[in-house]
């Protein structure tokens, strides 16, 4: 693994442009920025075609016969399938007005990664084999043929983008990178290239239910574990259920929740909320996943792991399905899973068993976010918090590219943050809702040999941490998605150090007052909370206070 | 093909709007206007000649006039030689309007029909002097 | 070589179309024929790309989400930037074609040593709404030519567009602005290294064709003049079917009508036919809705899944010893 460089020298970039034109810039495969490639064991699993031993390094990746063929053949077959991806190669004027808008551009200052850039990766392959005048006029009208080098380089860039939209909030005509890329990486999936780090959780999550590849024995060992935890700080003996039939409702999380901090916090309070709800819910071990690494390699892919939540509501006979803080999986579970896997005519229109609200805006899918839920009870009166227990914490709130651009999930998490903190404050506003800035880990980057691309990435949102740490003090970064939970801390602290990454319902598991509970001296994390001077009238702090303010951003 | 019916609704308007002149014309060719140059004085005159060329004046004669008048209003400069050596007072309603003295005809038919509004007659009534 | 060569063409352009008229006498190809052909390219290019791109499938429901989505009834949704119905698609649909809503969001990126700064960016914005309204203004202005009698609100929008009689003939503003906008867009595209290094010969040579016909508008109403009656005798022959071959119009505007019919000839072609992709753009015409009303993917395949069942089979064992319950007993 390459070492990560300090962050001066991280920085030691400019966005002036090189001197070659883009075409004729040789792709450099630096390490610290790519990922390792695919090993055909894990694309077998699951029926993926064209695995074979390769590396993004070597100087040959043994590309399957006819994999030229395969490409084309592929760009055609996904122009039918997509409008956006026709239209896309098509449109584009090169305004300029996506450029600066990449995370990934804005902490690398490499010219292949302005979207557009990226984008004409694709498409001069496009006007050159498609176009009468690319065919006729090659370069002349920024065609250029296909060769082995083009896929490294869209390997290389695919994969240096994550997803996020950031650029097509910005496009006047609404372009999206992100439907670009993920044309890019089918087509690379056709031949087989793909990230290791990708493929390996599709297979787990293919077999197993999850990314990482839990049992259902490691899970209940893990859930036991972080239930005598959630003991000690509360005196209350909690038991989880998995795979029970006949409950309400099915709750699905990212399996980061499940085993690795901090995400596992997050997990306990929804534990402690449904606990206090006496909410009749269970998970599952087969559905173990709500995050979707098919998506970052093809549509069928991830359309074959999504499936599992509604056959799994099926099977158990829920009502509806709950879904916890996780990003991407809330893009997919908006926008594509009634498409792939509905209709869910066995589910009910979701309704709050304590609050009676009707979720009509999620009348088709059945599947309701975990804070539209909270949010709705909190509004409601139905449960009590003291805020004051995460006085210790003055926290900021990293809207998820997914929830906030292919969603609209922005006030919900808000709402309940005002509710359960007193020390909120937002990022600058140009960094924030609709024009958040990505993690740097989305799709599938969030691995550890691509350290370096990650810290670049990630740099315009730490940028933004910084700028409220110095400014109100903030040492939190709340969020509500699991690859959030997962890079952050690595990001946090190399650029700034000492932020907790903190998923929203760990603030609410803090805050929320059980019935018949004793004063907390430990949070989730089992760390002392702060010393309060005695209160006037103990027990009431919270929903008072700051419950007026809450309202006013919404 | 997906919301079809609204994609070949925009072609049709887009058609519509772009051939709308086509359409619009469709019952009616109007002629290019005549410019009439039967008047009493130009009947009479032997050499039918005016200030400049038929061709100059076609694409020039606002320039003239406006020429004209800055050189009356400003410089009191009256007269013009013409190419042919002959000598005109400057003035719309002295010289241009004695001879055209059918402005419908001669003047406001062309102005119409390319849908020029001079501003000549907010001051001169279009009778010669 | 990828400004020069458009520039150059262009160049080539105005100039086949002076010496074909002046010299060649070609005034019915260029007259005629040539509109003609361009206006066919046009309109049925147009089409065509419509009902080419109308032709692949929308599988997904993929709005770009720009503000707060319909969600509980308390929480205020933003109707336009995150629509859930048609009527909000309609007006964010306008926004972007009347007023480019997202390119009025523009902002800049700057490294001011180790952090980032952000600044508002509207140039472009103000540039591209400046051209596109002026052409707009423009093309209707030019009707006077191909309707008789010329309907009023035509000669009013003249009127206002010479509001301030400025020389003779009068000033037009949309002459001045759009010269100052179209410049404003290749400068930009010079002078700012990124947009530079990103723009392609085919970026160029639409901004040098529509300065192209700009010029010879321009240089034919100011400066060097032509018969009007002649060019509206023409332009009334090509709208109703009796073309004619008018005698004495100046080489010059044949020049603007052969520029402009290389515009609308090649627009269907290139990149301009943003403006009827945009309308197609599935980030910007669908309603955040997919949770509420289920979208229909119509090539959906049919895929095999890992089913429960199996898995059961496999972690039987585990299952058990994990104290879960099983299907199968």
């Amino acid at each position: 693994m390459a070492k990560l460089p300090k962050q001066d020298e991280l920085l030691d970039f400019s966005f002036d442009v090189p001197k070659t034109g883009w075409m004729h810039t040789p792709t450099e495969f630096k390490e610290g920025m790519y990922c390792y490639g695919t090993k055909p064991k894990n694309l077998e699993v699951v029926g993926m075609p064209n695995g074979h031993d390769w590396s993004p390094a070597d100087e040959d990746w043994h590309l399957p016969e006819g994999w030229k063929d395969i490409v084309l053949n592929g760009m055609e077959d996904l122009m039918k399938k997509y409008r956006s991806f026709k239209l896309y190669m098509d449109v584009c004027v090169r305004c300029g007005a996506c450029a600066d808008k990449c995370h990934f551009y804005q902490g690398t200052g490499d010219p292949k990664n302005m979207p557009v850039v990226r984008a004409e990766l694709l498409r001069s392959v496009y006007r050159r084999y498609f176009t009468t005048s690319g065919k006729l006029l090659g370069e002349l009208v920024g065609a250029r043929d296909l060769t082995e080098d083009v896929i490294k380089e869209w390997h290389y860039y695919f994969y240096q983008c994550t997803e996020c939209r950031r650029c097509s909030v910005f496009c006047p005509y609404g372009i999206d990178q992100a439907e670009i890329t993920l044309m890019g990486r089918e087509l690379l999936n056709l031949l087989g290239l793909n990230t290791e780090w990708i493929a390996g959780p599709v297979a787990n999550c293919y077999m197993k239910g999850n990314h990482v590849g839990l049992e259902p024995q490691t899970i209940m060992s893990n859930i036991e574990f972080l239930m005598e935890d959630l003991q000690d700080i509360t005196g209350k003996a909690i038991n989880p259920s998995f795979n029970r039939k006949g409950a309400e409702i099915l709750f699905v999380v990212p399996s980061g929740d499940l085993y690795a901090e901090p995400g596992t916090y997050t997990f306990m309070g929804y534990m402690l909320l449904f606990e206090q709800l006496g909410l009749d819910y269970t998970l599952s071990t087969y559905a173990s996943e709500g995050g979707n690494f098919g998506f970052f390699t093809a549509n069928d892919m991830a359309k074959r792991l999504n499936a599992k939540m509604y056959a799994e509501a099926k099977r158990l006979g829920v009502k509806w399905i709950l879904g916890g803080e996780c990003g991407h999986m809330w893009r997919l579970v908006n926008q594509y899973m009634d498409t792939w896997n509905g209709p869910a005519d066995f589910l009910e229109v979701p309704v709050s068993p304590i609050t009676g609200t009707r979720f009509e805006n999620a009348a088709s899918t059945k599947m309701v976010h975990i804070t539209e839920f909270t949010a709705d009870l909190l509004y409601h009166d139905k449960i009590k918090v003291d805020p004051s227990r995460n006085d210790h914490l003055v926290v900021t709130y990293h809207d998820s590219c997914n929830t906030s651009r292919a969603m609209g999930l922005l006030e919900e998490p808000r709402y309940i943050i005002n509710k359960v903190c007193n020390h909120f404050h937002e990022m600058p506003e140009e960094t924030i809702r609709e024009k958040t800035l990505c993690c740097g880990s989305g799709s599938g980057l969030n691995a550890g040999e691509n350290m370096e691309l990650r810290m670049r990435g990630g740099f315009p949102r730490a940028n933004a941490v910084r700028h409220v740490r110095d400014k109100y003090g903030v040492n939190t970064l709340a969020n509500i998605c699991a690859l959030d939970r997962a890079s952050f801390p690595a990001l946090m602290d190399y650029w700034v150090p000492g932020t907790k990454v903190m998923g929203v319902h760990e603030l609410v598991g803090n805050a929320l007052v059980l019935d018949g509970e004793g004063e907390r001296t430990l949070d989730l994390r089992l760390e002392e909370l702060p010393k309060k001077p005695a209160p006037a009238s103990a027990g009431d702090a919270g929903a008072t206070s700051d419950g007026e303010g809450g309202t006013d951003h919404v | 093909m997906y919301k079809g019916g609204r994609i070949i609704a925009f072609a049709a308007l887009f058609c519509l709007a772009v051939l709308s002149p086509f359409i619009v014309n469709l019952a009616n060719a109007a002629p290019a206007p005549e410019t009439s140059l039967d008047t009493p004085a130009i009947n009479a005159q032997q050499t039918k000649e005016c200030v400049a060329s038929t061709e100059y004046m076609k694409d020039n004669h606002m320039q003239l006039l406006d020429e004209w008048r800055n050189d009356v209003v400003r410089d009191g400069s009256r007269e013009y030689e013409s190419a042919s050596g002959q000598v005109y007072e400057k003035s719309l309603d002295g010289t241009c309007l004695e001879c055209h003295s059918n402005r419908e005809e001669f003047c406001d038919s062309c102005h119409d029909y390319a849908s020029v509004d001079p501003y000549c007659w907010d001051c001169h009534d279009g009778e010669a002097s | 070589m990828r400004i020069v060569g458009p520039l150059i063409l262009t160049l080539a352009l105005a100039a086949v179309a002076w010496v074909g008229t002046q010299y060649a006498g070609l005034y019915a190809v260029f007259g005629i024929v040539i509109p003609y052909l361009a206006l066919a390219s046009f309109v049925g290019g147009f089409v065509f790309r419509l009902v080419k791109w109308g032709k692949s499938a929308v599988p997904f429901r993929i709005p770009t989400t720009c503000g707060q989505q319909k969600s509980l009834p308390w929480v205020k949704q933003n109707k336009i930037e995150n629509p859930s119905s048609f009527a909000g698609v309609v007006g964010r649909m306008l926004l972007e074609v009347l007023v480019f809503r997202s390119l009025f969001r523009n902002t800049k990126t700057e490294k001011q040593g180790e952090a980032l700064g952000v600044g508002s960016a509207k140039w472009l914005w103000l540039g591209a709404l400046v051209f596109h309204w002026s052409m707009l203004i423009i093309v209707l202005r030019h009707l006077r030519f191909f309707l008789e009698p010329v309907p009023g609100a035509i000669m009013a929008l003249e009127g206002a567009d010479a509001f301030f009689q400025i020389g003779l003939p009068a000033l037009y503003l949309t002459d001045l602005l759009i010269v100052s906008a179209l410049t404003f867009l290749f400068v930009r595209r010079v002078v700012i290294p990124r947009v530079r290094y990103l723009s392609l010969p085919n970026d160029f040579f639409p901004l040098f064709l529509l300065l192209g016909v700009v010029i010879a508008g321009i240089a034919m109403r100011y400066f060097f003049r032509v018969d009007i009656e002649g060019v509206k005798e023409v332009a009334m022959g090509l709208v109703t079917l009796h073309p004619v071959v008018v005698a004495g119009i100046g080489p010059i505007f044949y020049v603007h009508l052969f520029l402009a019919s290389v515009l609308i000839g090649y627009f269907p072609w290139s990149k301009l036919m943003h403006a009827g992709g945009i309308v197609l753009s599935p980030t910007r015409n669908q309603a955040n809705d997919s949770r509420a009303v289920r979208h229909v993917n119509p090539w959906n395949p049919d895929l095999p899944v890992h089913t429960y069942a199996e898995y059961e089979d496999e972690f039987k064992d585990k299952l058990v010893k994990a104290g879960l319950p099983l299907d199968a007993e």
